[in-house]
């Protein structure tokens, strides 16, 4: 556990500073996001070795979803990735939803495409704060802070909830828009990409910005496949994999946009990524609001859509005649969830996101996996980190975009 | 059945052992040889992408009963032709290992550990096989079937109790 205090306690003693020396950055420390521990391997101020070290927020997700009832493994889902959950709340469902061979109105794919959309948005308007503040430019944190306050307040007219939505339910969606709400996003929508052209007169020239970024963790296109990276880690490298276009789910065969992607697969060029993809999240929600009105006043939610409460003994009565008795009631289990596996998996705001579910027929899971982007992004940080100064594992842990919920799940 | 899994099929008889049709194809391998059918599928096939490797713990399956307790699932994406694949690898409680892909894919460093970490299949040939969720000293493999949902409390993990223990002294003082 303390290997980095007795290693160098015996260098101060020795005085032999010719050997490498050992540090821990994390688990408290501002940058790293949460907890995530990096034990480094230092050569002067260059990384030599890196060894990220996580866990200290699992939660053990994956056993409790195995020890409750489908409709409560959406609420887990929340606290997966905590800053996009609404995103989460669809892979949970999506999953479901294909095992038990369920379709959705087309209204609740409107409105599930517009909220994971919005909760793109304000990953990226996070992200990118937060990003800006660990390599220093302050003001930047602060606008987009106002920003994401405008959506999460109409989050908050949507379910109620501003942080942990659970609004997507298996079937559909929970509630539909009222038309305030709808008028609150088509204004959000007509102003923002002003508000995008104001960050990125802020630090898109920017020399310190500049500095910082261009040139730093490079991943070439085959190596980025390699190390699982997706997402906008992926796009950086100019591989143009979206699970929204290639395997398109929800309403995303509906709507037009452009996948974005970079070229020297650098911090600078995951950043351009990011500003485009939140233009181009913002046209979608547009095209989606346009198409709401077409769908006025559908169901939002499938007609055999399970309910949110199942009891453990679910028992479907059927009627038998008797040539004897006249008619016997017999009961039998009633199965909602039929045995198989399903895999559903989306585009979240951080990357490839998918749920892998076991079903032996009862209404809790056998086996639910999820694969969360977080994690693997986390293990591709040795890789990256190389060569670099101790300064820029910041802005590879940024430009990364982890959320340690996400990657210790 | 698509052609590319039924030519899968003819050229891979000895390690391919059952194909399933679901959502996607599965197809049920053999460990022996599982290491040169991944490689074929990487290099010739273009199953560039391991999007997702785990485990899962048949103990007391209902529906259907297994010979061997545990199953390792590869999820494999071909970017070209866009087609998922799902490969499973049956792995019996006795002799409880897998080779690792983690010469193929550094992606599967991570995800073998975790298989580890929560199921205790060994993976020969991994570099760094440690637990990745669970505390080093951690004792037994949370995924399991087996595993209880709450720990008596002389079993809970002794890091913690030593730490209440030393918290009741300091308030004692």
């Amino acid at each position: 556990m303390n290997l980095a205090l007795e290693v160098n306690k015996k260098q101060i003693k020795e005085e032999s500073w010719e050997e490498p020396f050992f540090i821990n950055m994390g688990p408290q420390h501002p940058s790293t996001h949460g907890v995530l521990r990096l034990f480094l391997e230092l050569d002067g101020e260059t990384i030599v070795n890196c060894d990220p070290i996580i866990g200290y927020l699992h939660r053990g997700i994956e056993k409790l979803a195995e020890n409750l009832t489908y409709p409560q493994t959406i609420v887990l889902s929340d606290r997966l990735d905590y800053i996009s959950s609404a995103a989460n709340n669809v892979v949970f469902a999506l999953a479901v939803e294909k095992l038990m061979g369920l379709k959705v109105p087309r209204r609740a794919r409107l409105l599930r495409t517009i909220v994971s959309e919005m909760a793109r948005i304000c990953n990226h308007l996070l992200w990118l704060a937060t990003h800006a503040l660990d390599i220093g430019a302050m003001t930047v944190f602060l606008y987009c802070f106002r920003d994401r306050e405008w959506l999460l307040n109409i989050f908050e007219k949507i379910c109620g909830a501003r942080l942990t939505h659970s609004y997507v339910r298996i079937g559909g969606v929970r509630l539909d828009f009222t038309p305030e709400i709808i008028d609150d996003l088509y204004k959000f929508t007509e102003e923002f990409p002003q508000r995008i052209l104001d960050y990125e007169t802020l630090i898109d020239v920017n020399r310190i910005w500049l500095k910082r970024t261009k040139g730093i963790a490079v991943v070439s296109a085959e190596e980025a496949i390699n190390l699982g990276l997706t997402g906008p880690c992926l796009r950086g490298s100019g591989v143009p994999y979206d699970v929204r276009k290639f395997r398109p789910y929800d309403a995303y065969d509906e709507v037009e946009f452009i996948v974005p992607t970079g070229k020297n697969g650098d911090t600078y060029d995951r950043y351009r990524v990011r500003m485009e993809e939140l233009r181009q999240s913002n046209f979608i929600i547009k095209q989606c609001l346009d198409k709401l009105k077409e769908t006025e006043g559908e169901p939002v939610v499938a007609e055999d859509a399970p309910d949110l409460y199942i009891p453990d003994n679910l028992r479907e009565i059927a009627p038998t005649p008797h040539p004897k008795r006249g008619v016997l009631f017999k009961t039998k289990k009633r199965i909602i969830f039929p045995p198989g596996e399903a895999f559903a998996s989306i585009e979240s705001p951080k990357g490839e996101l998918s749920v892998y579910v076991v079903s032996d027929g009862s209404n809790r899971p056998w086996r639910f996996r999820i694969r969360t982007p977080s994690f693997v992004h986390v293990s591709a940080i040795p890789h990256m980190a190389k060569g670099h100064m101790i300064a820029d594992l910041v802005a590879i842990i940024g430009t990364l975009d982890i959320v340690l919920g996400d990657s210790d799940r | 059945m698509e052609p590319f899994v039924k030519e899968l099929k003819e050229k891979f008889n000895s390690v391919v052992l059952e194909v399933q049709e679901k959502d996607c194809p599965t197809l049920v391998c053999n460990r022996e040889g599982f290491l040169d059918f991944i490689k074929y599928l990487k290099e010739n096939k273009g199953f560039k992408y391991l999007i997702d490797l785990c485990g899962v713990d048949y103990l007391n399956y209902k529906p259907k009963k297994f010979e061997e307790r545990f199953e390792v699932v590869y999820h494999l994406y071909n970017l070209d032709t866009k087609q998922l694949l799902r490969i499973k690898v049956r792995i019996p409680e006795e002799d409880c290992w897998h080779y690792s892909i983690t010469s193929l894919w550094k992606t599967a460093n991570w995800f073998e550990r975790e298989c580890y970490d929560m199921y205790g299949i060994r993976f020969e040939g991994h570099p760094d096989l440690r637990r990745v969720l669970m505390p080093p000293d951690w004792e037994g493999y949370p995924l399991r079937k087996d595993y209880p949902l709450s720990l008596d409390e002389e079993k809970e993990w002794k890091v913690y109790k030593d730490l209440i223990e030393k918290n009741k002294k300091r308030r004692g003082k």
